[in-house]
């Protein structure tokens, strides 16, 4: 018998893919983006004085609108370990984050996002050794982490607050500007009395902005409206300073056509702006999903701005909310990177009938494809028996978009859409890493953002693959 | 003329069995599936009358003809001993023929004990000194085991390269897992095999080779003949010494002497031969002398009984799910380890282990075509090489007839897709040690609902909630009916009905327990219609 603990999470290495030379945090996502356009608007330097910043009304911080989400960081294959069986090792390349860090205060970028719970727990400690060595001041930039208590055993007010300290450490810092209560709304009331109130986590941080050492106290929110009122109707009570929702052209009006459970974002953005609360965006790109579109919403796009990216829609759309403090985006690769800071070098803010043509047509569109909104965050990741949750569900939506994944077999392209989807799936999720291992225990469901019900949709997809290889469809 | 057909014709055959052996995706086998159908040993055991006719009607009007065209090492020996021509034209650049070889004694004694030993090993069920004899699956194991592997690695480059370019033209495949076993038997084979056909040519069909034998008796009484024209022949010699087969002998004075067990009817003397002397030609009602033909005897066999290996021993994996408390990663899977069977699991199709052993000569066609890396050669001695079933690495899925298609050799008989799902080879069985629920009340039911039988049901372990057999339903010790969700959300451990499993393996393959699975299949000893 082997030993127990090569179960242990502790011991999980980076991604499978050994291939990959290098992959996004975590796992073998290309990042936030797809392809950019070729040459044209990547020719000419960026400008580095440009950026479009938004001000803070209670701290006065000027806030580049683009912020740095540290979620996606870029990995690189380790030497592997001796043990043949684990997954082909990787770890975050310092070098690079570093380089992409320096790159984006350069140019502008001063807000950067990241969490205890990120990359496996190595964000933090990336983030902070990359700010150091920009050599910029720490007063020259704004530094956002969470208090990630998802873990019961990390629900103490003595683990609270290691894991606050903790940050500070990994952070090399002193203070944190902007400090999240870290997705609330997953699990109802219930679930934020337990990470938040009942054990005095929250009186504790907000101590510590009395102290200096939060500038400013907020949080993220996923899932449950009741969880959203809740906190906005004790507002009075806790001074919110700015609050991250998920907000991008698609969620605006339709966040719950992928799921009845989540709040459209309308609703959310309406609900700070009324009460003067900055909203930090995340998913502004939906994990990438909104780049990566289907052809005809690419042609759509691409046909109103040649040379702008399809990526680049989607941040002008946010952007173009004034209430908006900054935009967040996990840039992976250096392109993104760059073809942001375009976007955002200034932002050209999208007139009400481009934001309304985009949240009615291209987002009716979009939502008529039946994708799994997973957005690759990794937060349902490690699956306790070795699935790549993600890389599966990205894989499908890829097939999705692509039209392969026909609904029977008098599909006209339904032997092209067998072998493309068979073949690719063996490529993009290995054997042992597909959905027919899911034995539903349901460990995934609990830390989805968007509430996907994991296992009844990798379920779903193996009976999928099944009658696609047995042409039973 | 002679020469030229028999090459082409021995090109085609030799690429068209190569094809079949490395062609992973199956596409092949209807166009070329045909010619290992005509492979005489394999037919035989196969009892497949038409083939056997075929190659006998040949060899009966044109001789030994089925060993320079049909059989693939036949072919590849002629291939070394083309080579081992150019050892001769190096020193002598000017020479037409390499007029290497020379006629040797007959060695009827040596050739006809190797045949009866060869069948007495055949009909006592002694599997390991058959199939080293059997020279087509002989042939199969050296592509097999040494050239689908460079073959898979290729495919998988262009697999690499089709990757990055996004088209799926080709695809990666599992490596094959040859036991070291058979590389070494391989190897050892085509060893001998080249010195033997490097030298001295066809020795090896001429002694050793049970088929080569057995049609070689039959092709004395062969309606054509290579025959020498006495009033054209010089007596030079170049016959002989072109004669791969050593059967030729010219003595001045003499008439040429030409053993027909031995003339594999390759032409290469007709070449030779100057003067134009020598024809494929028919001969006349002349009294031959007395030849014995000897084809194996493929009587009743007596079956096999199986040595019972008791005290399979499982370890439990025990699987610790933790709190996760940071995001990403992937958990380590550990290889799954084979369980030990006491009745070795066969493909549907082959009726039994017994049936398999007795007819299969481990040509490895089949094990070269599971695209489900489920077969794999035994190392046993009593199954030495041939395929038995393992589901670490998949399981024998439903849609998939592939190596019945292949077997030329009857040891895995034709099925249909339907007749497949109607055919248990073995049966599921449960192992508490492993069993999540039963061993970390961890909620699974892999097994059950991957069951493509639906023989796995998953019932409470608690004895206390019962099920009522008139409307299904189960109640718990109050008698309050339990609806879907609350039954769900028991702790439920897998049972199997054996009469429904057809031993697919799927459980087995999907089973979260590491190494040894919780449900594994045990063999039948002979397969049954259910």
């Amino acid at each position: 018998m082997k030993d127990i603990s090569r179960r242990d999470f502790l011991k999980i290495a980076g991604a499978a893919t050994a291939t990959a030379a290098i992959a996004s945090c975590g796992g073998n996502s290309n990042g936030e983006f797809g392809d950019l356009d070729p040459a044209g608007h990547h020719t000419g330097a960026i400008p580095t004085d440009k950026m479009t910043y938004r001000t803070n009304p209670n701290t006065g911080d000027k806030v580049s609108i683009l912020g740095y989400g540290m979620m996606r960081l870029p990995n690189k294959p380790v030497t592997p370990t001796k043990d043949p069986s684990a997954p082909a090792p990787e770890e975050i390349d310092q070098e690079q984050v570093n380089k992409l860090v320096k790159f984006a205060l350069d140019h502008g970028v001063n807000y950067f996002d990241t969490s205890p719970a990120y990359c496996q727990g190595h964000s933090e400690e990336s983030t902070g050794i990359a700010l150091k060595a920009s050599g910029y001041d720490r007063s020259k930039y704004f530094i956002a982490t969470k208090l990630s208590n998802f873990a019961p055993q990390q629900q103490t007010h003595e683990e609270g607050v290691k894991m606050f300290q903790n940050s500070l450490k990994y952070l090399q810092t002193d203070y944190i500007d902007y400090l999240l209560l870290h997705a609330v709304g997953g699990g109802g009331l219930e679930n934020l009395n337990q990470r938040f109130i009942d054990n005095g986590v929250l009186d504790y941080l907000m101590e510590q902005r009395e102290k200096g050492a939060i500038r400013n106290l907020g949080f993220s929110f996923h899932g449950d409206v009741e969880v959203f009122d809740y906190l906005m109707d004790n507002h009075d009570k806790y001074h919110w300073d700015f609050v991250q929702i998920q907000m991008n052209y698609v969620d605006w009006k339709l966040a719950n056509e992928s799921n009845s459970r989540n709040v459209d974002g309308e609703y959310l953005y309406g609900e700070l702006e009324k009460r003067g609360i900055p909203a930090v965006i995340m998913e502004p790109l939906l994990g990438g999903r909104l780049s990566k579109m289907p052809d005809h919403i690419v042609a759509t796009l691409k046909q109103q701005r040649p040379e702008d990216s399809v990526a680049s829609w989607a941040f002008r759309y946010v952007g173009s909310k004034p209430n908006v403090l900054t935009a967040l985006s996990g840039m992976t690769y250096m392109e993104h990177l760059e073809d942001n800071l375009r976007t955002y070098s200034p932002l050209v803010p999208l007139s009400a009938e481009e934001q309304e043509w985009l949240e009615t047509e291209i987002a009716n569109l979009y939502v008529s494809y039946p994708t799994i909104p997973c957005n690759d965050c990794k937060y349902c990741m490690p699956c306790p028996y070795g699935l790549d949750i993600p890389a599966i569900f990205v894989h499908y939506n890829k097939c999705v978009n692509k039209g392969n994944v026909p609904e029977n077999q008098q599909a006209e392209n339904y032997r092209e859409a067998r072998r493309a989807f068979l073949v690719g799936y063996d490529r993009a999720v290995p054997k042992l890493r597909q959905a027919s291992h899911c034995i539903g225990c349901g460990k995934c469901s609990p830390h989805c953002p968007q509430n996907i019900r994991i296992p009844m949709e990798l379920h779903r997809i193996d009976d999928f693959v099944e009658k696609l290889k047995q042409n039973t469809l | 003329m002679l020469k030229l057909t028999r090459r082409i014709l021995a090109v085609i055959f030799w690429l068209g069995i190569t094809i079949l052996f490395l062609d992973f995706t199956g596409t092949m086998q209807p166009i070329l599936g045909w010619m290992v159908k005509l492979q005489f040993l394999p037919s035989v055991l196969a009892h497949h009358l038409p083939s056997i006719a075929i190659v006998l009607v040949l060899t009966l009007v044109l001789g030994r003809i089925y060993c320079s065209i049909i059989c693939p090492l036949g072919v590849l020996q002629d291939f070394f001993a083309w080579i081992g021509r150019w050892r001769i034209f190096r020193k002598n650049r000017k020479a037409k023929f390499a007029n290497k070889y020379s006629y040797s004694k007959p060695k009827t004694w040596l050739r006809l004990t190797v045949l009866v030993l060869f069948i007495v090993m055949l009909v006592a069920g002694f599997n390991a000194g058959v199939i080293l004899m059997a020279p087509y699956s002989t042939y199969g194991r050296l592509v097999a085991s040494l050239l689908q592997p460079l073959y898979i690695g290729i495919n998988n480059l262009l697999a690499h390269w089709s990757e990055a370019q996004d088209n799926y033209l080709f695809y990666q495949v599992e490596p094959n897992n040859n036991p070291t076993l058979l590389i070494i038997i391989s190897a050892a084979m085509m060893l001998i095999l080249f010195v033997l056909a490097f030298l001295h040519g066809r020795t090896y069909c001429n002694t050793i080779c049970p088929v080569g034998t057995t049609l070689g008796y039959i092709a004395k009484f062969s309606r054509l003949k290579m025959q020498v024209d006495e009033d054209k022949c010089i007596k030079c010699g170049l016959c002989e010494k072109n004669c791969k087969a050593a059967c030729i002998k010219v003595e001045k004075g003499e008439p040429v002497f030409v053993d027909y067990t031995r003339c594999v009817v390759c032409g290469n003397c007709q070449t030779a031969c100057e003067k134009g002397a020598l024809h494929l030609a028919p001969v006349g009602r002349k009294r031959l002398n007395q030849g014995q033909s000897n084809t194996p005897n493929e009587g009743d066999l007596s079956r096999r009984s199986f040595l019972a290996i008791t005290g399979t021993t499982m370890a439990a994996a025990a699987i610790k799910a933790q709190e996760k408390t940071t995001d990403g990663g992937l958990a380590t899977i550990e290889d799954k380890l084979v369980p030990e069977r006491k009745t070795s699991l066969t493909p549907p199709g082959s009726l039994s282990a017994a049936n398999l052993q007795q007819h299969c000569t481990a040509c490895q066609l089949c094990i070269a075509n599971c695209p489900n890396g489920v077969l794999r050669p035994s190392t046993s001695i009593e199954h030495l090489l041939q395929p038995e079933m393992q589901y670490d690495k998949g399981f024998c899925r439903p849609e998939c007839t592939r190596c019945a298609d292949v077997c030329p050799t009857g040891a895995i008989k034709p099925i249909t897709k339907e007749e497949k799902t109607a055919i248990q080879i073995g049966h599921a069985v449960w192992i508490k040690e492993n069993c999540l629920p039963a061993t970390q009340e961890q909620k699974c039911g892999s097994c059950a609902s991957h069951c493509p039988a639906e023989a796995i049901q998953m019932v409470p372990i608690d004895k206390s909630i019962k099920q009522n057999p008139e409307d299904g339903q189960w109640y718990d010790a109050e008698g309050n009916q339990l609806d879907w969700r609350a039954v769900n959300d028991l702790l439920r451990i897998p049972v199997v009905d054996a009469e429904k499993c057809i031993g697919c393996g799927k459980c087995e393959y999907l089973c979260p327990a590491r190494p040894f699975s919780a449900i594994y299949v045990e063999g039948n000893d002979v397969h049954r219609e259910i």
